[in-house]
C-alpha cells in the first residue's frame, strides 16, 4: 500500500504547520487568532501521528485513535476556551492578550 | 537537756502577725493592729528574756563552756546528699544575746511607734512591716546554718527597703530604700559567692560543722590555694563583703545615711540596733573559722572596721542633720567592733577581742536606739531635721532632754555608763594586738565625744530658736521607752559578759586595765570640752574653724564624694556605657542580623517577581524556548 | 480513656463546644468552665503520680499508654509522665487558667480569640504528656502556629511585623529540630532492628558519638530558639510586646519553657556524650543571655520590654542549668521554669491590666499608682520580689539551686562563669527596683491617673491564682524539689553513666 509520496513531505508540512502555529501563538495579540494557531499545532501533531503510523506500524491503529482523540479534546478545547474568551472579554472589554495580565505577582 | 523547742514560736509569731497585718490588716481599726503588732513583739521580749535565763542559768556547761544546742531544724530545700538548706533554732551565747537586744528594742520601737505613727496613713501597714522585719531577724540571728542566714538575710533587706520607702510618694525615701536595696544586694552578691566556695570546700552549710574548732572544715587549713590566699580565706572575704554591705562599713557604707528617709523609729530598730550589727554578727557566728582557719581575712576585718570608724566619726562632725549625724556615729561605733572582732584570737585571753565586740554591740544597740527614738522625739516636736533650726530645747522637753543627755555620756565612754565599759574593753583588745589601730580607736573616741556633744549643745543649749509653735513633750508611748532604754544604757555595763559571752564559751577573765581606762576617759572628756567651747553659746569658733581647714571641711562635709563616685559609676558606667550599648547591640546588631536575613530574601523576591509577569505569551515564550534548548541539550550535546 | 489523653480532650470538647455557642457572652464561661477542669485534672494528677510513688511505682514514666497511629514509620501516639512533666502539666494549667481570666474583656473576634487560646494550650499540653519523638513535634507545631494568628489578629502595634518575625524564627527552630529528631530516629537501633520514636527506648542505646556530634547542636539550638538562647532570642521582645495579655503570659509563662524541657528532654538526655563534650560552647551562649539580658532589661522603657529582656535572663539561666548536668543543677533547671513560667506570666498579666487602666506602657508616663490602684500595685511589688529572688518567693529556691548545683561542677571554668551568672542577681534587682520606683511609687505625676479603678473581681482571681503558687512553691519547696528530684534521678543515673566526670 505505497502510494509513493515520501514520508519527508508529510514530516516537512507538520513541521512547518507546528511552527507556524507557534509563531502565531507568540506573536498575535488577539486571543482568538492564537486559539487558531493553537489549532495548528494540534493538527500537526495529528499529522505527524498518522504518517508515523501509515509508515512504521501499518498494521496497527494506535495512532489513528490519538488523532481521534486530539481531535475531540480539540473540539472540546475550543468550546471550553471560546467560554473563556468570552468571560474575558465581558471581564475587561477586549481580547487583545497584552491586557488580560491580572495573573502577575 | 533542757527543752527549748518553744523557740520556734519567737520568730514564727512576728511572721504569722505579719501575715495576718497584711493580709487583714486594711480591715481592722488603725488602733487595732498596732497593739496586736505590739502585743505579739511583747510576749515574744518575755520569751526571749525566759530563753536567756534559762540558757546562762540553767542550761548544761561542758568543761565549762556553753555548748551549742539545735533547739530545732528540719529540712527546708535538699540540694545535694549533704547540701541543704535547713531552717530551724540554734542556741548559743551570741545568739541568745541577739534575742535580747532585737526583742527589747524592738518593743521599745514597737510602743513608741504607738505614739509617733499616730494618725499617719498607713498604720497598719507600718506595723505589718516591722512585724516581717521582726521575723526575718529573729531568724537570722537564730539560723543553724549559712543559708538559713542569708535566707534571713535577704529578708531583713527586703524589709528594710520597705520600711525606709514607707513614705511611698516622698521621691526621696524612694531614692533612699532603692539605694539601700541595691547597695547592700550588691555586697550580698559577694556573700552568696563566698557560701558557694565555702560549701563547695567543706560540703556543709551546718554552722555547728563549720565553726567546730576540731573540725574538718577548720582542719583543712584552708584548702588549696587560688592567687596566693587559701580558698577558705577567699570565701571568708566575700562572706564578710555581705556582712560590710549590711553593716554599711567602707565602701558600702553609702546607704546608711541615706536610709535615714524612713520613719525615725526604723532608723532606731533597724538602721542602730539590729539589722546593722547583722555584719558583726555574722563574723561573730564565723568567727572560729576566721580565727583558725583564715586570719588574712580577718585581717581585712580589723582594717575595714578601723578605717570605717575614723571615716565615719570625722565626717558626723560637720553634718548638720541630726538624724544623718546619728548614722555616722552608727557606722563609727560598728566599726569598732569589726575591729574588736578583727583584733580577737579564738580562745582564752586572746578572745577578749570578741567578747568586747559582742558586748559594745549589746551596749551599743541600747543607747543608740535611745538616740535615735529621742532624734524622733525632738523630731516629732520640731517638725525639723537639721540643728542648725534647733536650740534651747531643753526647757520644752524635759524628758527627751535628759535622757538624751545620758545617751550622749554612754556613746563618749564615760564611767560608770556602759558604754565606757565596752569601748574600753575594745581599746585593751587593740592595744594588745595592734598599736596602729589602738591609735586610730582612740582618736575616734576623741571625735565621737565631740561630735556627740556638738550634737547635744546645739539641740538643747545654743542659740534660743522662735518655734512657729511651742515644742511640746511627746505622748507617754514615747517617753516611756525612753524612760526604759536609758536604764538599760545606764546598768547594762555590769552585765558580765566575760563570763556569758565569749569566743569558745568559756569563762574570760579581764579586768578594767586603768593603763587603758584613764587616757580613753579623758580625751572622752577632752572631746566634751571642745564641744562645750564651741557649742554651749552661740560662737563664731565652728564657722572660722570650718574657714580655715576650707578644703577638710568641704570634703567631709560632702561626704568625701563617695556618694558622686557612686552615682558617676552607676549612672554613667553602669547605664550609659554598659546598659545602652547592650540594648542597642540587641535591637541594632543582633535584631538587625535577624532582619537583614529577613529583608535579604525579601529583596531578592522582589528583584525575582518580574518573572511573573501576567503576560501569557512571555511564559509561552519562555516555555518553548526551554524546550527547544533541552531539545538541542539532549539530541546535540547528550551524546 | 486514661487520664493523660484527657489533657488532650477536655480542650478539644471546650473548643468544640465554644465553636457551636451562639452567644458570645457564653464563650468566656465555657472557657473558664473548662480551663478549670482542666486545673483540677493537673491538681488530681500530682496526687495520683504521688500516691503511685509512694505505692512504690518506680518506673521511669507513669501512666503509660501507647497507640500505634503510622505504622511504616513507626510513630506512636505515646503518652507517659514522670514528675518533671507533672510538674510543667501543673504550671500550663494554672498559667491557661490565669490567661482566660486576664483575657476576660476580650471584645474583638472572641469566639475565635478563645478557641486560638485553648488550641495553643492543647499543643502545649500534648507537648509534655508525649513520650514520642514525633508526636511531641506535632504537638510543639500545633502550639506554635495559633501564635501567629493570636499575635496577629489581637495585638498590639506593629503586630503583623512581631507575628511574622516571632513565627518565622519559630519556624526556623523547629526546622532544626526536625532534622535533629530524625537524625535521632535513624541512630535509634544502631543493632538494625526497628528505628523508634520512642523516647524511653532510645534512652537504652547509645547514638554513635559522630551522629551525636552533629544532631545535638542542631535539637539544642532548635529548641534554644524557642528557649531565648542568644542570639536567637530576637523575636521574644518584639513578639511579647505585640500579643495581647493573654498570649504573652502564655508565651512568656509556658511556651518558652517548652524550649527549656526540650533541651532538657530531648537534646541532653538522649544525647549525654555530645551534650557533655559541646557544652562549653552553650554555656558560654547561656551566660551571655543570662547577663546581657539583664542589662539589655535595664535601658527598655516599654513595661513589655522589660520583661521580655527580663525573660531572656531567667530562661537562659535554666538552659545554662540543664548544661551543667547535675541533679542539683537540673532540678533548679526545672523550678526555675516553672518559677519564672508563674511570676513572668504574673507580670504579664499585670501589666496588661495597668495598659487597660493607663493605656500606655512606658515607664516614663507612669508614676505614682501605689495610692490609685493599691491592689494591682502590691501585686506588681510582689512580682518584682518574686523575680529578684526574694526568699519566701519560687525565684529564690529555683536560682539558689541552680547556683549551688551549679558549683559543684568538677571544672573550675564551669565555677567561674556561675559566679558570672549569680551575679545577674544584682542587675536584675537594678531594674525591678527602676520599674517599681517609677512606676509605683512617688507622687502620682498624670491628672488622669486619680481616676482609675483597682482590680475587677476576674483580674483578682487572675492574680491571686499565679501569686499563691509563687508563694506556695517558696515557702514550701521540699516537695516539688523532692518531686522532681526523684524523676531526675535515673537521667542523671545514664548520663553519669557515660561521663563519669
Amino acid at each position: 500500500m505505497n502510494s509513493g509520496i515520501p514520508v519527508q513531505y508529510f514530516l516537512i508540512l507538520a513541521t512547518v504547520m507546528f511552527f507556524t502555529g507557534i509563531y502565531g501563538f507568540l506573536t498575535r495579540r488577539n486571543l482568538i487568532t492564537i486559539l487558531m494557531s493553537v489549532e495548528l499545532i494540534l493538527n500537526s501533531v495529528n499529522i505527524n501521528f498518522l504518517a508515523f503510523n501509515r509508515y512504521l506500524y501499518p498494521h496497527k491503529l494506535e495512532g489513528m485513535f490519538f488523532s481521534l482523540f486530539i481531535i475531540a479534546v480539540a473540539a472540546s478545547e475550543a468550546a471550553v476556551v471560546i467560554a473563556i474568551i468570552i468571560n474575558i472579554y465581558r471581564r475587561f472589554t477586549t481580547i487583545n492578550v497584552e491586557d488580560v495580565n491580572e495573573m502577575k505577582f | 537537756m533542757i527543752n527549748f523547742s518553744y523557740t520556734i514560736w519567737i520568730p514564727l509569731l512576728p511572721f504569722l502577725m505579719f501575715i495576718l497585718l497584711g493580709l487583714a490588716g486594711h480591715k481592722l481599726k488603725p488602733k487595732l493592729s498596732g497593739l496586736l503588732g505590739t502585743g505579739g513583739l511583747g510576749i515574744i521580749t518575755v520569751l526571749s528574756y525566759i530563753t536567756a535565763f534559762k540558757y546562762f542559768f540553767t542550761s548544761e556547761k561542758v568543761d565549762g563552756a556553753y555548748q551549742k544546742i539545735t533547739a530545732l531544724n528540719f529540712t527546708w530545700l535538699q540540694f545535694t546528699d549533704k547540701l541543704h538548706i535547713d531552717l530551724g533554732v540554734l542556741l548559743d551565747p551570741i545568739s541568745v544575746m541577739m534575742l535580747v537586744v532585737i526583742s527589747t528594742v524592738s518593743f521599745m520601737v514597737h510602743i513608741y511607734s504607738l505614739g509617733y505613727m499616730k494618725d499617719e496613713k498607713g498604720f497598719e501597714r507600718f506595723f505589718a512591716f516591722l512585724s516581717l522585719f521582726s521575723f526575718s531577724m529573729l531568724g537570722l540571728v537564730l539560723a543553724t546554718n549559712i543559708f538559713q542566714m542569708y535566707i534571713f538575710w535577704e529578708l531583713v533587706g527586703v524589709s528594710s527597703f520597705l520600711l525606709i520607702g514607707f513614705y511611698y510618694q516622698k521621691p526621696s525615701a524612694v531614692r533612699a530604700s532603692k539605694k539601700a536595696f541595691i547597695v547592700t544586694r550588691f555586697a550580698d552578691l559577694g556573700f552568696l559567692i563566698g557560701i558557694l566556695i565555702l560549701s563547695f570546700n567543706t560540703k556543709t552549710f551546718d554552722f555547728i560543722t563549720l565553726t567546730n574548732p576540731a573540725g574538718s572544715a577548720i582542719a583543712q587549713g584552708g584548702g588549696i590555694v587560688f592567687l596566693g590566699l587559701s580558698v577558705m580565706t577567699w570565701s571568708m572575704i566575700f562572706v564578710f563583703m555581705g556582712g560590710v554591705g549590711k553593716s554599711a562599713m567602707f565602701p558600702f557604707h553609702i546607704w546608711l545615711p541615706d536610709a535615714m528617709e524612713g520613719p525615725t523609729p526604723v532608723s532606731a530598730l533597724i538602721h542602730a540596733a539590729t539589722m546593722v550589727v547583722a555584719g558583726v554578727y555574722l563574723v561573730a557566728r564565723m568567727f572560729p573559722i576566721y580565727a583558725l582557719s583564715a586570719p588574712v581575712a580577718l585581717n581585712v576585718v580589723a582594717w575595714v572596721g578601723a578605717f570605717t570608724s575614723l571615716f565615719a566619726a570625722v565626717i558626723a562632725c560637720t553634718q548638720t542633720d541630726i538624724k544623718r549625724v546619728l548614722a555616722y556615729s552608727t557606722m563609727s561605733q560598728i566599726g569598732y567592733m569589726m575591729l574588736a572582732l578583727g583584733v580577737a584570737g579564738y580562745g582564752g585571753h586572746e578572745g577578749l577581742g570578741y567578747m568586747a565586740s559582742m558586748f559594745h554591740l549589746f551596749t551599743h544597740a541600747m543607747f543608740k536606739a535611745l538616740l535615735f527614738l529621742g532624734a524622733g522625739a525632738i523630731i516629732h516636736a520640731v517638725h525639723s531635721n537639721y540643728m542648725t533650726e534647733m536650740g534651747g530645747l531643753r526647757k520644752y522637753l524635759p524628758v527627751t532632754h535628759i535622757t538624751f543627755l545620758i545617751a550622749c555620756l554612754t556613746i563618749a565612754g564615760i564611767p560608770p555608763l556602759s558604754g565606757f565599759f565596752s569601748k574600753d574593753e575594745i581599746l585593751a583588745a587593740a592595744f594588745h594586738s595592734n598599736k596602729l589601730l589602738f591609735a586610730i580607736e582612740y582618736a575616734v573616741a576623741g571625735l565621737t565625744a565631740f561630735y556627740m556633744f556638738r550634737l547635744y549643745f546645739s539641740i538643747f543649749w545654743g542659740k534660743d530658736t522662735q518655734y512657729h509653735h511651742t515644742p511640746q513633750e511627746a505622748p507617754a508611748t514615747m517617753t516611756v521607752p525612753l524612760i526604759i532604754l536609758a536604764v538599760g544604757s545606764v546598768f547594762s555595763g555590769i552585765i558580765p559578759f566575760n563570763k556569758l559571752v565569749t569566743s569558745d564559751g568559756k569563762i574570760l577573765e579581764s579586768e578594767i586595765e586603768l593603763m587603758i581606762a584613764i587616757p580613753s576617759v579623758l580625751i572622752g572628756l577632752l572631746g566634751i570640752g571642745v564641744a562645750y567651747i564651741m557649742y554651749r553659746k552661740e560662737s563664731a569658733i565652728p564657722d572660722r574653724l570650718a574657714a580655715t581647714f576650707k578644703y577638710g571641711y568641704k570634703w567631709a562635709y560632702n561626704k568625701f564624694y563617695i556618694d558622686e563616685l557612686y552615682l558617676f559609676v552607676t549612672k554613667k558606667i553602669i547605664f550609659r556605657y554598659i546598659s545602652d550599648p547592650v540594648a542597642w547591640f540587641d535591637r541594632h546588631i543582633v535584631d538587625g542580623t535577624m532582619n537583614t536575613i529577613a529583608s535579604v530574601t525579601q529583596n531578592f523576591s522582589f528583584r525575582i517577581r518580574a518573572f511573573q509577569s501576567g503576560q501569557l505569551q512571555k511564559y509561552a515564550f519562555v516555555f518553548i524556548t526551554g524546550a527547544i534548548m533541552l531539545a538541542i541539550l539532549f539530541i546535540y550535546l547528550w551524546k | 480513656m486514661d487520664i493523660l489523653s484527657l489533657f488532650i480532650v477536655i480542650p478539644v470538647l471546650t473548643i468544640t463546644a465554644i465553636i457551636f455557642l451562639k452567644d458570645a457572652h457564653q464563650v468566656r464561661l465555657v472557657s473558664a468552665f473548662g480551663m478549670g477542669l482542666q486545673l483540677l485534672m493537673a491538681a488530681s494528677l500530682v496526687f495520683l503520680y504521688l500516691a503511685a510513688r509512694h505505692a512504690g511505682n518506680s518506673d521511669e514514666m507513669l501512666f503509660v499508654k501507647d497507640y500505634l497511629w503510622f505504622k511504616s514509620l513507626n510513630i506512636h501516639y505515646a503518652v507517659g509522665v514522670d514528675g518533671i512533666s507533672v510538674a510543667m502539666i501543673t504550671l500550663t494549667s494554672l498559667v491557661v487558667f490565669a490567661g482566660i481570666f486576664a483575657s476576660w474583656e476580650v471584645e474583638f473576634l472572641r469566639k475565635e480569640f478563645f478557641v486560638s487560646l485553648i488550641l495553643l494550650a492543647t499543643g502545649v499540653f500534648g507537648f509534655f504528656i508525649s513520650i514520642d519523638l514525633f508526636t511531641m513535634f506535632l504537638f510543639y507545631e500545633l502550639a506554635v502556629i495559633p501564635m501567629y494568628l493570636l499575635i496577629g489578629i489581637w495585638g498590639t502595634g506593629p503586630k503583623e511585623y512581631s507575628a511574622m518575625k516571632l513565627t518565622l524564627m519559630l519556624m526556623g527552630g523547629s526546622a532544626l529540630i526536625l532534622v535533629g529528631l530524625l537524625g535521632i530516629y535513624f541512630n535509634s537501633s544502631p543493632g538494625g532492628s526497628q528505628l523508634t520514636f520512642n523516647i524511653l527506648e532510645i534512652s537504652k542505646v547509645v547514638i554513635p558519638l559522630p551522629a551525636q556530634r552533629i544532631f545535638f547542636p542542631l535539637t539544642f539550638v532548635g529548641f534554644g530558639v524557642l528557649g531565648a538562647l542568644f542570639p536567637f532570642h530576637t523575636w521574644s521582645p518584639d513578639g511579647h510586646a505585640s500579643a495581647p495579655t493573654a498570649v504573652s503570659m502564655l508565651h512568656a509563662g509556658v511556651l518558652m519553657k517548652l524550649g527549656g524541657y526540650g533541651a532538657f528532654r530531648v537534646a541532653i538526655f538522649l544525647m549525654p556524650e555530645a551534650a557533655h563534650e559541646l557544652s562549653w560552647i552553650f554555656i558560654i551562649l547561656t551566660s551571655i543571655s543570662v547577663i546581657y539580658g539583664a542589662f539589655g532589661a535595664i535601658a527598655q522603657k516599654d513595661l513589655k520590654y522589660i520583661n521580655a529582656y527580663s525573660s531572656v535572663s531567667h530562661c537562659g539561666l535554666v538552659l545554662f542549668a540543664v548544661l551543667m548536668m547535675n541533679q542539683t543543677a537540673m532540678n533548679g533547671a526545672i523550678i526555675q521554669m516553672i518559677s519564672h513560667g508563674l511570676m513572668t506570666a504574673l507580670f504579664f498579666a499585670l501589666i496588661g491590666m495597668l495598659y487597660g487602666r493607663t493605656h500606655t506602657r512606658m515607664i516614663n508616663e507612669m508614676g505614682g499608682l501605689m495610692k490609685v490602684i493599691p491592689f494591682l500595685s502590691v501585686c506588681y511589688v510582689i512580682a518584682g520580689l518574686a523575680s529578684l529572688g526574694l526568699p519566701g518567693l519560687s525565684g529564690f529556691v529555683a536560682e539558689m539551686t541552680i547556683f549551688v548545683g551549679a558549683f559543684q561542677h568538677p571544672e573550675l571554668f564551669y565555677r567561674i562563669v556561675t559566679i558570672l551568672a549569680v551575679s545577674s542577681i544584682v542587675i536584675t534587682a537594678v531594674y525591678i527596683l527602676r520599674v517599681v520606683a517609677i512606676l509605683l511609687l512617688g507622687p502620682t505625676t498624670n491628672e488622669h491617673f486619680e481616676h482609675l479603678t483597682d482590680a475587677k473581681w476576674f483580674e483578682k482571681i487572675s492574680a491571686i491564682t499565679l501569686i499563691g503558687s509563687v508563694a506556695a512553691i517558696g515557702l514550701a519547696p521540699f516537695w516539688l524539689s523532692t518531686m522532681i528530684g526523684t524523676s531526675l534521678h535515673p537521667i542523671i543515673e545514664k548520663i553519669l553513666a557515660l561521663n563519669p566526670f
